[in-house]
């Protein structure tokens, strides 16, 4: 049974994370394209109507593998999870069914609408179709945070004869506290990716020497929402969502930090390496105080550390939650101080000619994705030993029947899967780039083409 | 309460036999009716801008089974555990075959994803008849309400049963054919030229296979699990069921019958949905109150009772449930407007 439950873990945890890869930039690009058709309904230039469409084909190839990798999503919740389901479903079936049902359906049909009906529907009507796109796909993703927000910080249930859980607030489990700053987090991180993709296939244009009027777009849209965007994610969204963690989860916390031992003047770890065997950090790089300040906004509050917890209760991986975690703010930092340095170069109007900052804005582009994987992860995996927090025991969950065989046999078929279809769409995308945003002439002739 | 959601759950998932049908009976004539690249964009461009959505009421009526009746859920799908990876697969396979087609123009990529749009369409209309095969059937579940099925066993229907054995399959033949039966009809209805004459003549052919298949499903279905002759006993109404899915197929080859020159393609794809949905609720009627009957100990089957979620969940749903199905069937109503009419050279903007 140990073996099986943890093959069902590496089976959630790697359809999830190949899964995000495309909903963070489908969400993100949303914004972004909205405000593109915004400038060209606003000034009339048609420049804008084709950076727009540019996007749209890769948000379209983005889009498609983010349905189809998110399907097993929700069937994983039976499949694999089935003593969960069974016990919880009441309550987030609610949010997985109003998912489908209120953005799935918006988001597919204006899609559809906002991808093919262009010509059909004029500009005012394709603006709106867009705006709906979008509306759909951040619907999605409340839908979906509040659903782990009450696997975080479960509220509005209650216990039923059986031992299953009942939903008792309707309103209580969409407004959770938890999912309203989670959302805020994980919507900017994906606006984050959205802003860094699309700057840093500006920059690459820049630097190729080609499309440079859309380079200059691209890079200009992703400097200013990603400057924005950056600076909201440290304070207050960031600082927000750790000091959650702080009150409602303070042995993932102190995983996060790498603290064993509760003190009074607990500080910040920058660098080290946990010793989980020893409780104790190893080469630790500190900033004394810190996190006591950080987390009760006094410099000497007591910070509790994994000695306050029986061992039973804490995060399993403690080493894999304080890595991502440090990841995520190390990310963010750097991020920070690239699009600070970037918008202050586009504001002295010397940025589009500064090749090393547009190097550094290329090669950025992969940074938010890691650093909204590693969110992802330091609070899915800091949540463990529960599946709800304080609640529900992770091994309390898994389907009895399905043996550990099974989920290897479907565990190597997904990667086998996932493996082709990742090809596929670097393949895909790489060659839109290289198409380059110019409505094509000899693609217009051969198939009556998208313009 | 519980016996409204059962409705409304079987609502949903006829909503999405219905429309995702047509779009996997597309599917499966893919590479028989559209044989030139012409041709076949034609087919695509039919089903383009709303496969998508259609595939949305498998998601939306996964989910709403979920939070109405989790224990339900929570069995059926580590039950099916193997089978229902496989449908993941081949719903990756199919949603990538139909938006990679057309980003590249070779006569390498293109017959590629032609034939794993055709393939993963053909499987999935087995699959699917084959995992309501298996509900009709009943699942060997225990005291505890789980059970697992191995892919097959030994094909036969006592002692350890695998998914697929020979009802099972017969079902999935049914389904296969009554799809692309509902396929053909959609290409009628979307298409002209040769792919449109061509389907009419896949119509006409399958037409008799699936009365035959209907017949002889019928007869084994009966026999296979009494529930069913129970329910059309206790509630002799029950039998208008069937007798939608007669009259479809009746209506079916009344309008497939009429000359070639007279237009009567909505006519023909109305009566495939009547054939399909009077199918699917005479299952959905004769197995009531039970959603997964226990082939092993009749007292470990599950009914909407022993599955339902607490009724707070349910009234609250409710509210909710109404209100999106409003909003999903006006953003239908609109998508099919705006698509509407034959897919010609002239709509088919090259996106497809």
């Amino acid at each position: 049974m140990e073996d099986a439950l943890a093959i069902h873990r590496l089976h959630f945890a790697f359809t999830v994370t190949f899964h995000y890869i495309f909903p963070q930039l489908t969400m993100g690009l949303a914004l972004l394209l909205v405000i593109l058709k915004t400038m060209a309904l606003r000034s009339g230039d048609e420049h804008y109507n084709r950076a727009a469409r540019f996007w749209a084909r890769i948000f379209g190839i983005n889009f498609a593998l983010g349905v189809v990798t998110g399907i097993p999503m929700e069937f994983q919740f039976g499949t694999n999870w089935a003593q969960f389901s069974r016990a919880a479903g009441g309550v987030i079936g609610q949010t997985l069914a109003m998912e489908g049902i209120f953005s799935f359906f918006l988001e597919s049909s204006f899609l559809g609408l906002f991808l093919f009906g262009e010509k059909r529907l004029g500009p005012k009507a394709h603006w709106f179709t867009a705006v709906m796109v979008f509306c759909g796909s951040w619907l999605s993703g409340y839908l979906i945070v509040a659903t782990d927000a009450w696997m975080q910080h479960p509220v509005g249930y209650a216990l039923g004869p059986h031992g299953e859980i009942l939903l008792a607030s309707f309103w209580g489990l969409l407004l959770n506290p938890w999912a309203l700053w989670q959302y805020l987090h994980t919507m900017n991180g994906a606006v984050l990716t959205g802003c860094f993709v699309m700057g840093g296939v500006g920059a690459f244009y820049l630097l190729s020497g080609r499309d440079e009027a859309y380079g200059r777009t691209f890079v200009r849209l992703g400097v200013i929402v990603g400057v924005v965007g950056t600076i909201l994610q440290l304070f207050p969204l960031g600082d927000a969502q750790g000091r959650l963690v702080a009150r409602y989860q303070p042995a993932t916390l102190a995983a996060m930090e790498g603290l064993f031992e509760t003190q009074q003047g607990a500080p910040v770890a920058i660098l080290g390496q946990p010793d989980v065997q020893n409780r104790r950090l190893d080469n630790p790089l500190l900033v004394p105080r810190a996190l006591s300040f950080l987390t009760y906004r006094r410099w000497k509050a007591e910070v509790k550390g994994l000695d306050s917890f029986p061992q039973q209760d804490w995060p399993d991986k403690i080493p894999l939650v304080y890595f991502s975690y440090h990841i995520m703010v190390g990310l963010g930092t750097i991020l920070l101080a690239v699009t600070a340095v970037a918008a202050w170069l586009l504001w002295r109007g010397r940025l589009y000619q500064s090749r090393g900052m547009l190097w550094v804005l290329m090669l950025c582009l992969p940074l938010p994705y890691i650093a909204n994987t590693a969110g992802w992860v330091t609070a899915e995996v800091g949540r463990q030993p529960w599946l709800i927090h304080g609640l529900f025991r992770t091994p309390a969950g898994v389907s009895p029947d399905v043996l550990a065989g099974s989920v290897w046999f479907t565990l190597i078929g997904f990667m086998g899967m996932y493996m082709i279809l990742g090809i596929l769409f670097l393949f895909l995308v790489y060659r839109e780039i290289e198409l380059g945003p110019e409505p094509r002439k000899a693609a217009l002739a051969e198939f009556g083409g998208h313009e | 309460m519980a016996t409204l959601w059962f409705c409304l759950v079987a609502l949903m998932i006829a909503a999405y036999v219905l429309l995702d049908g047509f779009d996997l009976g597309a599917g499966i004539l893919h590479l028989f009716v559209a044989r030139s690249d012409d041709e076949r964009r034609e087919v695509l461009a039919s089903i383009g801008p709303v496969w998508d959505g259609n595939e949305v009421w498998l998601l939306a009526a996964g989910g709403t089974l979920y939070f109405a009746f989790p224990a339900l859920y929570a069995s059926g799908f580590s039950g099916f555990y193997l089978p229902l990876m496989v449908v993941l697969w081949l719903l990756i396979l199919r949603g990538i075959s139909i938006e990679f087609r057309s980003h590249i123009h070779s006569p390498v990529w293109e017959p590629l994803w032609d034939a794993v749009f055709c393939f993963s369409s053909l499987l999935l209309a087995v699959f699917f008849g084959a995992a309501l095969g298996n509900v009709v059937r009943g699942v060997p579940l225990d005291a505890q309400g789980y059970f697992f099925e191995p892919l097959w066993t030994n094909f036969r229907l006592g002692g350890r049963t695998g998914i697929l054995d020979w009802y099972t399959i017969l079902i999935g033949v049914t389904s296969l054919f009554a799809l692309t039966q509902h396929g053909a009809a959609w290409l009628m209805l979307k298409t002209s030229g040769a792919v449109q004459l061509r389907s009419r003549g896949v119509a006409r052919g399958a037409w008799w296979v699936v009365v035959a298949l209907t017949i002889v499903v019928t007869w084994f279905t009966f026999r296979i699990q009494p529930q069913i002759s129970l329910s059309f006993a206790a509630h002799p109404l029950g039998y208008v069921f069937p007798a939608i899915a007669v009259a479809g197929l009746v209506a079916l080859r009344w309008f497939l019958a009429g000359a070639e020159d007279v237009r009567r393609e909505l006519e023909v794809f109305l009566a495939s949905c009547a054939y399909l949905l009077g199918m699917l609720t005479s299952v959905v009627f004769g197995l009531y109150p039970y959603v997964l009957p226990a082939s092993s100990n009749p007292a470990y089957s599950l009914s909407i009772d022993n599955a339902k979620a607490g009724t707070y969940g349910l009234r609250v749903g409710l509210v909710w449930w109404f209100i999106g199905i409003a909003l999903a069937t006006g953003y239908f109503i609109l998508v099919y407007r705006h698509f509407r009419g034959k897919v010609g050279t002239e709509t088919n903007h090259g996106n497809y």
